[in-house]
């Protein structure tokens, strides 16, 4: 955890002396052009890095009834069995967290007792916080775009309906940092949770909350050149960036923030973002039955031992039992009745054991292999 | 049985200080290492087994040598790191799940809690999470550039022999379940990373015997129990004996190894050897019996199961492969399967990939309904409770509730048909026609979100007795909730090392129930033609009001 503190106040104390120093264009323009090319190269390439491997097994969890008989009602957005309810189950794995949504919690008691209570709390900051996210990258787009399209204009009035302030309180602000304090807080609270973390799990918390710290300062507590700043962007979005004026440090160390936070993403666990739209477990049809799949690397030189090789060995025993052979026995001078060599397994018929688990029964299978394949 | 007894264990789950129990460890995971003692892992196969294996796939199961857990020395071979490295390059360029779960968990803690062997145990290792950062961190210390930089500040670590230790005692602590996928808002699927590990392990030569001598087993005697052709048949045949003495009728359409037969009848070997499997098989033939299929079994594929898939996806696939080869000589149409869980994981998910398509076989149709399992178009094999359920749904079963009136049951969804088939209705269905008492367990585990035995993927052997008591914990809970609410008596199920290791358990938490599987409620209840008054049930037990129930036909309800 100190790593990772220690690593975003050093961005912050960088970009501060960086604007002091007059480096305005390095952290106004150079740095944002790296780092989006960075996210956007490495964004690529991690995700067709994974796509190169191949899906050799159709392997969906199944949640839910599977398609079965007609008259048993598949489960089609937990279970799915076509392409397009596979395409409902990742919309409600995407967009509404659904597998997140049925935590339970464990607890054992005297007894022992194990109960399971509902644990909605993750999935609903989890929900929020991305949700705020994505509404605040949004708003952000009014300082890239000219002319502002409307829709911008309609979430910046929803977000801020209660017009209280000015500027008026976004309440996306309010709770993307309440929901960002939540998913640090249950991190160290949580002993379960706190054990498996490290610095890569508190790094883009601290610095996400930095980034939305120097935001929420920007507009409602420092004052810093708008105009300006939106000169720059939209120079930036249009490939002709220009900054005039004195915009202030802060909004330097929020760009170099959100620089940072796009050059480290694909690097990242952060890549979630494009790994669950790969999970094999999850945009697969459970139809393997039903519809070929076909693995590229399957070796068709993995055959089972031959039936030929099997009734070599057993041919005696076979005929014995009365079992159909494909080669029948060469005629033997005096055959001899087999029938009682195996006293070990017909010991085991008559008295059978209590489990299975217990007698293996091995008839010391390696001792004579009969591999002729 | 279990060392620790269990007015002991019922006290140390709950008050030894765990993870579950609150206690947080005081040092990093990374620092904590493993101690194997008697109790706490399987033997390690046989060299006489690991070097039959070796023949069959070479070079997958390492160097064929006696060793020892306990020991420091595995002797290994020299470059072991070397080879485990690049087993991981490779399964990474061949495996996008592999690759994707390496990357992209947060960390988020969802599954920690989900898993049975972690609410048994506490220790955090068990965390789904965990055990997946024990390969995580490998993974990031040689295949990403921050891991190979900054090192376990970036969580990445080196590939030690106590890295080796702890995932031979963790990836053999984990049944492949995938209870944690359900939950896990990436499906990030422990099974996989679990099978991953299992692979890399068997690489350097290290793997248990109680996985891979049934799985030699069975590629040689075509059973995880050695059991040869002949014995084979005679122990399924001494079962008719019982079912006459039950029923008296003698089964006359059991065959082995017949051509031409229309349907190949696969089962878990166990279901001809032991208690109660055995029963379940009984119920089986009646049903076969009861409606005139024409079936055969064969002595060559008599395993289902197939403890290959316990091991890697090359073994898994030969084992498998006994299926389709034997139904194309036999000549059948289609393949019928019992009652298996990871035999049907296999079956459902992977068969036609590893080893179809099969040519010579045809669209499973069922010959006394007429239905078409469309389901099983391309794979050409169905469920056994498919099979049964539409053969009640048809009301082409006769049968009498009521011989099932002295169990009270309740059903364990086998984790495989549940979160890798999806087959949660057909069992249901089948329980509600046959059994007048049924209570579902508490729906935080059941379906999807049933809790393993505890012993599966090849881990129900004896000598982890303990962690396997442990492990089942969360189930038998849940069965003693029914138990004490409901009375329940019978532990039903689909799986045959749930027949088998659920006993233990039972055994063990709950002493009054007993388990069984679906097949074996159904043919207590076959009203079979010919048949004498029935006052015993499969296993020789009366009756509930034996004597009175004559001339009772059954309720069975018309198909709707």
């Amino acid at each position: 955890m100190k790593h990772a503190f220690l690593a975003v106040i050093g961005l912050i104390v960088i970009s501060w002396l960086g604007s002091l120093v007059g480096l305005d264009y390095l952290f106004g323009v150079v740095f944002p052009y790296l780092a989006f090319a960075i996210f956007l190269g490495g964004f690529i390439y991690r995700v067709t890095n994974w796509a190169k491997s191949p899906v050799p097994f159709r392997i969906p969890t199944t949640s839910g009834q599977g398609k079965s008989l007609d008259w048993v009602k598949q489960d089609k957005l937990d279970c799915p069995a076509t392409f397009w309810q596979v395409v409902g189950r990742m919309i409600l794995e995407v967009f509404v967290f659904r597998s997140l949504f049925k935590n339970t919690k464990a607890e054992i008691h005297d007894g022992p007792k194990l109960v399971y209570g509902s644990s909605k709390w993750l999935w609903l900051f989890g929900l929020a916080f991305h949700y705020c996210f994505l509404i605040i990258v949004l708003r952000h787009m009014r300082l890239f775009l000219n002319p502002v399209p409307a829709f911008i204009g309609q979430i910046e009035f929803f977000d801020g309906l209660f017009q209280i302030g000015v500027p008026v309180l976004y309440q996306t602000d309010l709770i993307f940092v309440g929901a960002v304090t939540f998913l640090f807080l249950r991190r160290v609270l949580i002993p379960q949770v706190k054990y498996i973390s490290f610095a890569a799990d508190y790094f883009p918390l601290f610095l996400i909350f930095a980034i939305a710290a120097t935001g929420i300062l920007m507009r409602y507590f420092f004052r810093v050149d708008i105009v300006s700043i939106k000169q720059l962007t939209v120079g930036l979005a249009t490939f002709s960036p220009a900054i005039s004026g004195d915009i202030g440090s802060i909004f330097y160390i929020h760009v170099f923030l959100v620089s940072a936070l796009l050059a480290y993403f694909p690097f990242s666990k952060l890549m979630h973002l494009g790994g669950v739209f790969l999970s094999p477990t999850r945009n697969l049809a459970n139809n393997n039955r039903m519809v070929r799949h076909v693995n590229p690397w399957n070796d068709p030189n993995i055959k089972p031992h031959s039936y030929a090789a099997y009734e070599d060995e057993f041919r005696q025993f076979m005929a014995d039992a009365d079992i159909p052979l494909e080669k029948e026995l060469p005629p033997e001078p005096e055959p001899e009745p087999a029938a009682e060599e195996a006293p070990a397994a017909d010991a085991a018929a008559e008295t059978p054991k209590p489990a299975a688990e217990e007698a293996p029964a091995a008839d010391a299978a390696a001792e004579t292999p009969a591999e002729k394949e | 049985m279990a060392d620790t007894k269990v007015d002991q264990m019922s006290v140390n789950v709950v008050k030894e200080p765990s993870m579950m129990t609150g206690a947080i460890p005081g040092k990093d995971w990374m620092d904590t290492t493993v101690t194997f003692k008697p109790g706490n892992y399987c033997y390690p196969a046989k060299k006489s087994i690991v070097e039959y294996l070796d023949k069959g796939l070479p070079g997958l199961f390492g160097v064929p040598r006696e060793w020892t857990v306990e020991s420091d020395d595995w002797q290994l071979p020299e470059n072991w790191v070397e080879i485990i490295l690049q087993g991981m390059r490779e399964r990474l360029d061949k495996f996008r799940s592999f690759k994707v779960f390496m990357d992209i968990c947060v960390r988020c803690g969802a599954c920690a809690d989900k898993c049975h062997f972690f609410l048994g145990t506490g220790d955090p290792k068990n965390m789904p999470v965990l055990r997946a950062e024990l390969l995580r961190s490998v993974y990031r210390g040689n295949f990403t550039k921050a891991g190979k930089i900054l090192g376990s500040i970036a969580g990445g670590r080196e590939m030690t022999f106590e890295v080796l230790k702890e995932w031979f005692m963790y990836f053999y602590q984990c049944t492949e379940c995938r209870r944690c996928s359900v939950f896990c808002p990436y499906g990030i699927d422990t099974a996989e990373i679990t099978m991953m590990a299992r692979e890399l392990l068997h690489l350097v030569g290290v793997g248990t015997n109680w996985i891979l001598e049934p799985a030699a087993n069975s590629n040689r005697t075509g059973n995880h129990l050695g059991l040869q052709p002949h014995t084979f048949k005679q122990n399924a045949e001494f079962l008719l004996d019982d079912i006459e003495e039950v029923t008296g009728v003698m089964l006359k359409n059991l065959t082995f190894n017949r051509k031409g037969a229309e349907v190949l009848f696969v089962i878990p070997s166990a279901d001809v050897f032991a208690e109660p499997g055995i029963f379940t098989f009984m119920g089986y033939l009646l049903i076969f019996e009861h409606i005139g299929l024409d079936y055969t079994i064969s002595t060559y594929s008599s395993e289902g199961g197939n403890f290959g898939s316990f091991t890697n996806n090359e073994l898994m696939k030969k084992l498998n492969g006994k299926m389709y080869a034997e139904a194309e000589r036999l000549g059948v149409k289609w393949i019928l399967g019992g009652e298996c869980g990871h035999m049907w994981r296999v079956v459902h998910q992977y068969m036609e990939t590893m080893n179809g398509p099969p040519d010579n076989l045809e669209v499973p149709k069922s010959p006394i309904t007429g239905t078409v399992f469309e389901n099983a178009a391309a794979a050409k094999m169905v469920h056994m409770s498919e099979f049964t359920a539409d053969l009640i749904k048809h009301n082409k079963l006769k049968i009498d509730k009521s011989r099932n009136d002295h169990r009270v049951v309740t059903f364990h969804d086998s984790c495989n048909p549940a979160r890798g088939m999806g087959l949660l209705e057909e069992p249901r269905y089948i329980h509600q026609h046959v059994c007048n008492n049924f209570y579902e367990m508490p729906e935080n585990t059941i379906r999807e979100q049933t809790f393993c035995c505890g012993s599966g993927t090849g881990l129900n052997t004896g000598e982890i007795m303990d962690l396997r008591m442990r492990g089942g914990l969360p189930r038998a809970n849940a069965v003693k909730y029914v138990e004490e609410k409901h009375g329940v008596n019978m532990l039903s199920c689909i799986c045959a090392i749930d027949r088998a290791t659920l006993l233990a358990l039972m055994e063990y938490w709950n002493p009054n129930v007993g388990v069984c599987g679906i097949s074996e409620l159904v043919g207590n209840a076959l009203i079979m033609d010919g048949e004498k008054e029935r006052d015993q049930d499969l296993r020789f037990e009366e009756l509930l009001g034996a004597g009175q129930a004559e001339g009772e036909t059954g309720n069975n309800e018309e198909g709707e």
